[in-house]
């Protein structure tokens, strides 16, 4: 419901015009003020001095990011070598929301395609099955997931019991747990764009494929795929991009060894390492590599619009 | 107050613009009190602007509205005394039919009680009594558009202003609606201005019509005038069938033209101001005012071969081609088959025209 | 092709996945609602139907911190629902009805910046801003954070909605002799209530669930039922945060209940 609906809308009428300044102000107000002004302060502190327990001392520093990528040994006063620690967690967060992503979209794609192509009026009961759990609070669901996968839980009794395993599986704690529980978040944002693109698919395409001797296989890879590809990327995005700075999965499913870029900020506000310009730093470059991401994204959506003209 | 000669609207030298496109190009005209005008054009004509200009929902960017003598350009949709029925009806869908009515007495200030008995009222007239409860959903297509226009007439405007009602209707429907509105204009005096794309809408309605291109004003006349004397070729052309020609002027005297079409055949018609001997012009001749004959029946018959017959119904379309000259179509009414005025293709045949029929246009 | 009928739609397995893409969603929230009933004292093993953990959520050793949690999310949840709706409502009049304009673009960028950032960088940006400012962490804190992000979630079914709404209503009602403030009051707030509505469930719904950036710009000692489920469950597991969840899916399945019917039902007919 929420993303599907994620278009800027082209359709505009004037009838507001001359009240438009007075209609958008309070957004306007509200959003500097707690959303863009916020972003920008993050950014001069990620450039400030650490105090110690929280806060920041109001003196320019490069300490923040030093840190991140400068590695000065054991006493810190050694020369700048590669810092391998925290490219590491950040590679472990691409890697691990990346695998999420391919996840959901092997399961979301043949959802979303079967979705769009039952009777047109069963397909709204449809999506309403599939986004009823994203409407269900995300810590719930994590914990429920917790909870199902643990190693004297239900889901292991169950395989037990009907003789499929000797041994509880150990789901929990693994990177596996971490990638099913970002797949449990945020499932429907795959689903929906897919089952929107499908669902304005031309089937008479498909049909004139298989006039001229197209297999079904070739009907989907080479005339279905390419027609709903905006769908799909769109679908990978709404997946990708909350995967990688999500806390809780990997929180809650993935354990110590499984840390992600979330966790390694939240530790530096509400845990013990209390550096915050140090974990201001690190949001900002999470926040850059989402927004080069959506930068490439936004080009290739306008790219395929003006293919379709 | 006012006579039947009085002038309703008046539009003086309106111009509008998008940015660099011009939309109407200083249109001027006079629209008199009682009357039913109609704006005929092609769709993107500028036939709609100017009457959202006139309802208030466009700015006018050069020129005057006048209404009864009171200019109005500059006021708000809702100070003007005019009001719309909308090519979709914009019936509103929150409110029932009854609710729908009232909503424009209620707005000028009637009690909410006064505005539903004289809604009641005006759905009588347009005979939806028994649906006043429903939504607009839950109505024809048809009653749908009686009840925008019982709307829009409840207020008692000064001027209607209807902009391609009759459009979505069907055919059958389209027609009877077409005498209604005749008839309401009829009964409750109030001038119509009325907009559509369709000739024979607006021949059949209209006690006047402005026909419109590309944003400025062709002709302005009765049906008659403009079906009759087309001024230029764009009338001649969009309003009814007719067979355009070029021709040569061969000779002008006595107010007469002597045009030779090619191949020899020559006819005579009224001349034009502003054309002289050797001028190319084009002519117009409508197919119903040409008839087919054995032998020539007077000066001016032009011999040719009947091509091919087309059976349209109520008549039959015959194809001639002249000996070495153009194409014509003649058309001859059904009824007329009996009289043996109707020939098998191949045959050798004349075709005459009526006294008049022939037409000479500016480009 | 082994099918009676060559059907150019249907792919062999595309059912089985969506079925096992229902499972694996419902599952969990399913066995923990089934164990949430659960008589025994552990975890895992079944002894029998009992209420016991509900009734412990409300009188037992931590009902207090529990009922005082679900007070603050509720009023959060509302006031910050009421709020952002309203802004959106009014933004979505002045992006859909206020023609062509400059700041369009960036508007909408703005509108939406708190979807295209990651929660987390929210949560870091807000409590930095706060702190920068002197703002003291406590309710108001929480309130105003829930505000901003609630924006976007209210604003697109708004402008959806809206954008169906063809404007000659409008016209029609200026032509009736309304004014612009009565054609917006009578005729497209009416229209757009559908919208309005689901936008206010989302809003409600995304502060209830919101568990990040509650958890970094609330003040010590102030929880919200997120922050403290996670503190229960960060002590380990016990069946009264089941309990808890399958009231707060209870709440969840009531509202996209709500909202699904509010979306199908038309004031139109």
């Amino acid at each position: 419901m929420a993303a599907g609906a994620a278009s800027g809308g082209s359709a505009t009428t004037d009838t507001y015009k001359e009240a438009r300044t007075w209609l958008l102000m309070p957004a306007w107000v509200v959003l500097l003020f707690l959303s863009l002004a916020p972003v920008a302060m993050m950014l001069i502190y990620s450039f400030l001095t650490k105090e110690f327990r929280g806060g920041v001392i109001w003196e320019f520093s490069f300490a923040a990011y030093d840190q991140f990528f400068c590695d000065r040994g054991l006493f810190g006063d050694e020369g700048c070598t590669f810092e391998w620690t925290y490219m590491t967690i950040f590679w472990r967060s691409i890697w691990q929301a990346g695998a999420a992503t391919l996840l959901s979209l092997a399961i979301g794609f043949p959802t979303a395609y079967f979705i769009a192509t039952r009777p047109e009026n069963v397909r709204p009961l449809w999506v309403f099955l599939i986004t009823i759990p994203y409407w269900v609070n995300l810590l719930i669901r994590t914990v429920s997931m917790k909870f199902l996968l643990r190693d004297k839980g239900p889901l292991n009794d169950f395989l037990m019991s009907i003789g499929l395993i000797d041994s509880p599986l150990h789901i929990i704690n693994t990177n596996f747990a971490v990638q099913l529980g970002l797949f449990y978040s945020y499932l429907p944002f795959m689903v929906l764009p897919i089952y929107a693109a499908v669902e304005r698919y031309n089937f008479s395409l498909s049909e004139a494929a298989a006039d001229l001797y197209a297999s079904k296989f070739t009907t989907l890879w080479r005339i279905l795929l390419p027609a709903v590809k905006p769908g799909v990327i769109a679908g990978c995005i709404l997946v990708f991009v909350p995967s990688l700075g999500s806390f809780l999965a990997p929180d809650l499913l993935g354990g110590a060894k499984n840390f992600m870029i979330g966790s390694l900020i939240e530790e530096q506000f509400k845990g013990n390492a209390g550096n915050w310009p140090f974990g201001a730093a690190a949001s900002m470059i999470l926040l850059s590599l989402v927004l080069v991401i959506l930068l490439i994204f936004a080009r290739q959506q306008a790219k395929a619009e003006k293919a379709e003209g | 107050m006012t006579t039947s000669q009085a002038v309703a609207i008046d539009v003086r030298n309106a111009v509008k613009r998008y940015g660099d496109f011009t939309a109407l190009k200083k249109i001027s005209l006079s629209i008199k009190d009682n009357e039913f005008f109609t704006l005929l054009g092609p769709s993107g004509c500028g036939k709609t602007t100017l009457l959202r200009m006139i309802a208030g929902f466009e700015d006018v960017t050069e020129g005057e509205i006048f209404l009864y003598g009171e200019e109005i350009e500059d006021l708000p949709p809702n100070k003007r005394p005019v009001n719309t029925v909308f090519q979709n009806y914009a019936l509103f869908p929150h409110m029932t039919i009854l609710d729908n009515v009232a909503f424009g007495l209620e707005m000028r200030g009637a009690s909410k009680s006064d505005a539903r008995t004289q809604a009641g009222e005006m759905l009588e007239l347009v005979q939806l009594s028994q649906f006043s409860t429903r939504k607009p959903s839950q109505l024809s297509g048809g009653q749908q558009q009686r009840v925008a226009l019982a709307r829009a007439l409840a207020p008692q405007p000064k001027v209607l202003l209807l902009d391609e009602p009759l459009s979505a209707l069907d055919l059958k429907l389209r027609k009877a609606m077409q005498l209604e509105l005749k008839h309401l204009q009829r009964e409750t005096g109030i001038t119509f201005i009325f907009v559509t794309h369709d000739q024979e809408e607006a021949l059949t309605m209209s006690d006047r019509i402005a026909v419109m291109s590309a944003g400025e004003m062709q002709q302005l006349g009765a049906p008659t005038d403009i079906y009759e004397r087309p001024h230029n070729m764009f009338v001649a052309d969009f309003i009814g069938e007719t067979n355009l020609l070029e021709v040569s002027v061969d000779g002008i005297a006595e107010g007469r033209a002597v045009c030779h079409l090619g191949g020899g055949h020559e006819l005579t018609c009224n001349a034009l101001d502003g054309i002289n001997v050797g001028s190319k012009v084009h002519m117009s001749i409508r197919p119903e005012r040409l008839f087919m004959s054995g032998e020539p029946e007077k000066d001016g018959s032009l011999h040719g071969r009947v091509k091919e017959n087309i059976f349209v119904g109520t008549d039959i379309s015959t194809i001639v081609e002249l000996d070495d000259g153009p194409d014509f179509v003649v058309r001859t009414s059904n009824s007329d088959r009996g009289n043996k005025r109707i020939f098998e293709p191949g045959t050798e045949m004349f075709v005459n025209m009526e006294l008049g029929a022939a037409r000479l246009l500016v480009d | 092709m082994a099918s009676k009928q060559f059907d150019i739609k249907t792919y062999g397995g595309f059912k089985g996945i969506t079925l096992l893409c229902l499972v694996v969603l419902y599952a969990p929230l399913i066995v923990v609602t089934i164990y949430s009933f659960n008589a025994s004292q552990s975890l895992t093993n079944w002894e029998g139907l009992s209420l016991r953990w509900y009734a412990d959520v409300f009188s037992g050793p931590e009902s207090a911190k529990f009922k005082e949690a679900a007070k603050n999310s509720f009023v959060i949840a509302i006031i910050a629902a009421v709020v952002s709706t309203s802004i959106a409502t009014l933004a979505a009049t002045g992006m859909v009805r206020g023609g062509k304009f400059k700041l369009r673009t960036l508007s909408f960028g703005l509108i939406s910046l708190p979807l295209m950032v990651p929660e987390i960088v929210t949560a870091v940006a807000t409590l930095i801003f706060f702190n920068s400012i002197g703002f003291d962490r406590g309710l108001m804190t929480i309130v105003l954070a829930h505000i901003a992000f609630c924006i976007p979630f209210a604003y697109l079914p708004i402008s959806a909605r809206m954008q169906g709404i063809e404007d000659s209503y409008e016209q029609a009602a200026q032509d009736l002799y309304a004014t612009k403030r009565q054609a917006f009051t009578k005729i497209l707030l009416p229209l757009m209530m559908p919208g309005i509505i689901s936008g206010f469930l989302l809003a409600f719904i995304v502060s209830l669930d919101d568990f990040i950036i509650t958890n970094f710009v609330k003040g010590a000692g102030v929880e919200t039922l997120p922050t403290a489920i996670f503190g229960s469950v960060k002590q380990g597991m016990k069946p009264n945060i089941m309990a808890i969840s399958t009231m707060l899916l209870g709440v969840s399945i009531v509202m996209v209940t709500i909202s699904y019917f509010v979306s199908k039902s038309d004031n139109t007919k």
